[in-house]
């Protein structure tokens, strides 16, 4: 199928209706076991295969007409192939420019501006859980990328020293009663310990060889913190870690808390805010660290070993330090965040940190342009809040339950046909939106039927997984090399010119 | 000796499902030289088709032999987890082809992540209890001992046992086979020899999605339960059982299979079931350190 858009030759309608009937057929079958039957319980526990017809035709359909507005859009994208210009290129590099700046500004003023727009009450999960959520996953992203990017060892057990800080704050401050300040360079101090611990005998392992024994180390410091009961408290975690405090003044609502200090009166905002504050300093310290690191010789020794370890070696490069350097100090990043998680969390489980979450950050660092320190911002703000959007999604449940959601997306796709002059997808827009009209508004025919173009149960927060992985492999089909597909080099002879994403050879242990 | 017998055949049965699954990894790897992160998935998901499958047979169509009925629900599996995989090939790697190294390797992950969360969705996040079969076994150990041998056991190393050589077959005797090896020593030279690479590479998934099927019917068949989430940890250890065995080499991969099986069937007996994945990845490590690759993997030359 995709081999049909491929080739330069226009392709009729005739020859686009057949492959849009193909995908249908492919989906029915795909679905015909899984989708169709639904395996119930009834009340002894017993299954018994419930079919499901409808779910299959709207699958069938979508893959249809999906497959026919992207053969429509290759063919229209192939005419117009040849009207576009190199002016596109200013404006992008004006961007690129302009882009750290106005990012950093924002984000300083992000949570001040959040209170004057929608006050203190509202902006209260903006700032939760946008703000440092996506902070956290940013700092994570910073700090992988100088393993992944810089010296292009792959890790798919980063998650496994954010446990360690995590862990680390949160007994240091249960048991001994340290307070967050103490613990924070702490707990950074012990991840790059059983990062260099884990490193030292396994850096020697090529490529993929390192990536499945740093994922085995990942799921070995879960399984032990999940059965190691007497110590990390198993599978119920570590509750009451204390919060975070601001030169001893606590976040509360108490006498010698931080809000009469100030003789404000208390909010809980105040505590979110200045956490934002933290894990945003945290984080530019990540990236400040790693760009700084560029320019040393150890900077410039993990990229060359990205780019040939041979090499390397033959010109004296001690790789195993270099190597194990990266990982100590993604490690020590790894470790900050941990602790910064489970002060704002004040609860703990080993649940946090399962291989997803590796899987997240990895995605997170390769979705951006690995070795990008922008693009993982950018990947960071996209993965998460979008992901965290989708819990947002509330109003589809109320359009989608009378099958006014399947009227609203043929309007919307009416109207892309007209204003982008794509006839086709237009007339099946009007021609669907005429025929549901008629159908809701003379009830043509019984609601049995009727019924399937509304999802009754409909749960959005049920398809955020499934929209994260779809998006994540989407995204990576469209920008294989990221979002910010060029690199700006960091040793040039004369000028900084910007380097192809395709010439620089990322994760290759 | 008797317990050390016992565990024995439990560690070679869960080391056939290992090795079964850890093919794919092993042939995928070795072929397009990428980790399928989705396989471990793929595997979960032909346990629920077969689960359905069965349903289907034992109430709607009524097939009261459960030999019968379970020949139909393994060619099903292997055919419709076919379907499936190559459909994701088709989708999700074949455009990343050249592309460089970490792109399908993110793009598997998000495949993984959709197909645990696809089947969260459509069957429901909770287990699926099955039907107890073969439920008879055999004392092997004559009057004196107690050896117990389920005939469940039985039919997932006689399945196995069958599959394995098929495949030996098809891999070493057809011209399918011998596009195969060609692709996976050298792609482009191969294609220069008029071998449709891209067609060899579906047929890989193909056979790779079969072979997990076989191995979702029987995991199925010997738990009795199946959960969306069913497809992580299975997928771990077989993937670790092909790096074990040497990425890339079929025996290997089946060698792997049944260490790792062994291994954690062992540990859980003789010290605590609680670690015994820290237990199957610590002799993964171990064995790294010391064989860089593998047990019977090709030590890579590194040419400049």
């Amino acid at each position: 199928m995709t081999a049909v858009a491929m080739t330069t030759e226009t392709v009729g309608v005739s020859a686009r209706l057949k492959d849009a009937a193909a995908a249908a057929v492919l989906v029915v079958l795909l679905c015909m076991p899984i989708v169709f039957l639904h395996a119930d319980a009834d009340m002894d526990g017993v299954l018994h295969p419930i079919p499901r017809p409808w779910p299959v035709a709207i699958l069938a359909f979508l893959a249809f007409f999906g497959r026919l507005a992207a053969l429509n859009f290759a063919e229209g994208r192939k005419q117009e192939r040849v009207v576009k210009s190199t002016e596109a290129v200013g404006w992008r590099a004006t961007i690129a420019k302009r882009l750290p700046g106005v990012g950093l500004a924002a984000l300083f003023l992000y949570p001040l501006l959040l209170l004057l727009i929608l006050g203190s009450g509202r902006s209260l999960k903006w700032v939760d859980s946008y703000g440092i959520q996506i902070l956290i996953y940013v700092m994570l992203g910073w700090g992988l990328n100088i393993v992944v990017g810089l010296a292009g060892l792959l890790d798919l057990g980063y998650v496994a020293f954010y446990a360690v800080g995590a862990y680390s704050y949160a007994l240091l401050a249960t048991t001994f009663g340290l307070s967050f300040w103490i613990c924070l360079p702490l707990a950074g101090v012990l991840a790059a310990l059983w990062g260099v611990m884990l490193g030292f005998p396994v850096l020697r392992l090529r490529g993929d060889y390192l990536a499945i024994v740093t994922l085995a180390f990942g799921e070995i410091i879960r399984t032990i913190l999940v059965n190691w009961v007497a110590f990390t408290g198993g599978g119920a975690g570590i509750a009451s870690i204390p919060k975070i405090t601001f030169f001893g003044l606590r976040f509360a609502d108490t006498p010698s808390s931080f809000d009469k200090f100030f003789h404000m009166d208390y909010s809980p905002l105040h505590g979110k805010m200045f956490l934002y504050y933290v894990i945003l300093c945290l984080a530019l310290i990540t990236n400040l660290v790693s760009i700084r690191l560029r320019r040393l010789p150890i900077g410039r020794a993990w990229e060359a070993l990205r780019e040939d370890e041979i090499a390397c070696r033959s010109l004296g490069v001690n790789t195993t330090n270099t190597k194990l350097t990266a990982f100590a100090l993604g490690a020590f990043f790894a470790g900050l965040a941990g602790s910064f998680f489970a002060v704002r969390q004040g609860f703990i489980s080993p649940e946090s940190f399962t291989f997803n979450e590796s899987a997240t950050i990895l995605a997170i660092v390769v979705l951006g342009g690995m070795g990008s320190q922008i693009g993982v911002a950018l990947a960071a703000v996209f993965l998460i809040g979008g992901f965290e959007m989708l819990r947002e999604l509330d109003f589809l449940r109320a359009v989608m339950s009378d099958g006014t959601g399947v009227i609203v997306i043929c309007v919307g796709v009416f109207i892309f046909g007209v204003v982008r002059q794509r006839r086709l997808a237009a007339q099946i827009a009007l021609a669907l939106i005429v025929a549901l009209l008629a159908l809701r508004v003379f009830q043509l025919l019984p609601p049995t039927l009727v019924a399937p173009f509304g999802m009754p149960g409909f749960d959005p927060a049920q398809y955020r997984g499934l929209l994260f992985g779809l998006a994540m492999v989407v995204m990576m089909v469209v920008r294989p090399r990221g979002f910010v597909s060029t690199r700006s080099p960091s040793i040039f002879l004369k000028e900084r010119k910007a380097v192809s994403g395709d010439l620089v050879k990322e994760g290759h242990g | 000796m008797d317990n050390f017998l016992q565990q024995l055949i439990n560690g070679l049965t869960l080391g056939s499902i290992y090795g079964l699954i850890a093919i794919g990894y092993t042939m995928v790897y070795g072929i397009i030289g990428m980790i399928n992160f989705a396989h471990g998935d793929v595997f979960m998901l032909s346990a629920f088709i077969a689960l359905l499958i069965f349903l289907v047979l034992s109430q709607v169509v009524g097939v009261a032999s459960l030999p019968v009925a379970f020949v139909i629900v393994l060619i099903g599996g292997m055919v419709l987890t076919s379907v499936w995989n190559w459909t994701i090939e088709r989708i999700a790697y074949r455009p990343l082809r050249g592309s460089f190294r970490l792109a399908p390797l993110i793009s598997a992950i998000g495949m993984s992540t959709f197909l645990s969360n696809f089947v969260q969705v459509v069957q429901g996040p909770r287990n699926k209890p099955v039907p107890p079969m073969f439920t008879n076994f055999i004392n092997v150990g004559g009057a004196s001992h107690q050896i117990v041998l389920q005939y469940r056991q039985i039919v997932i190393m006689v399945v196995t046992g069958i599959l394995l050589v098929g495949f030996w077959w098809l891999v070493q005797k057809t011209a399918l086979g011998r596009a195969q090896r060609a692709c996976e020593q050298d792609s482009k030279m191969a294609s220069l020899m008029g071998i449709d690479v891209d067609r060899t590479i579906s047929i890989t998934f193909v056979i790779g999605a079969s072979l997990a099927a076989v191995a979702g019917t029987l995991y199925m068949m010997y738990y009795g339960v199946v959960n969306f989430a069913d497809g992580f940890l299975p997928g771990v250890k077989a993937f670790t059982a092909a790096v074990l065995g040497g990425i890339g080499s079929l025996p290997g991969a089946v060698l792997g299979g049944l260490t790792i099986g062994l291994i954690e069937v062992f540990w859980a007996a003789y010290f605590s079931s609680d670690y015994k994945d820290v237990a199957a990845f610590s002799i993964l490590a171990i064995t790294l350190i010391f064989m860089p690759s593998g047990l019977l993997g090709r030590p890579e030359i590194e040419k400049v």
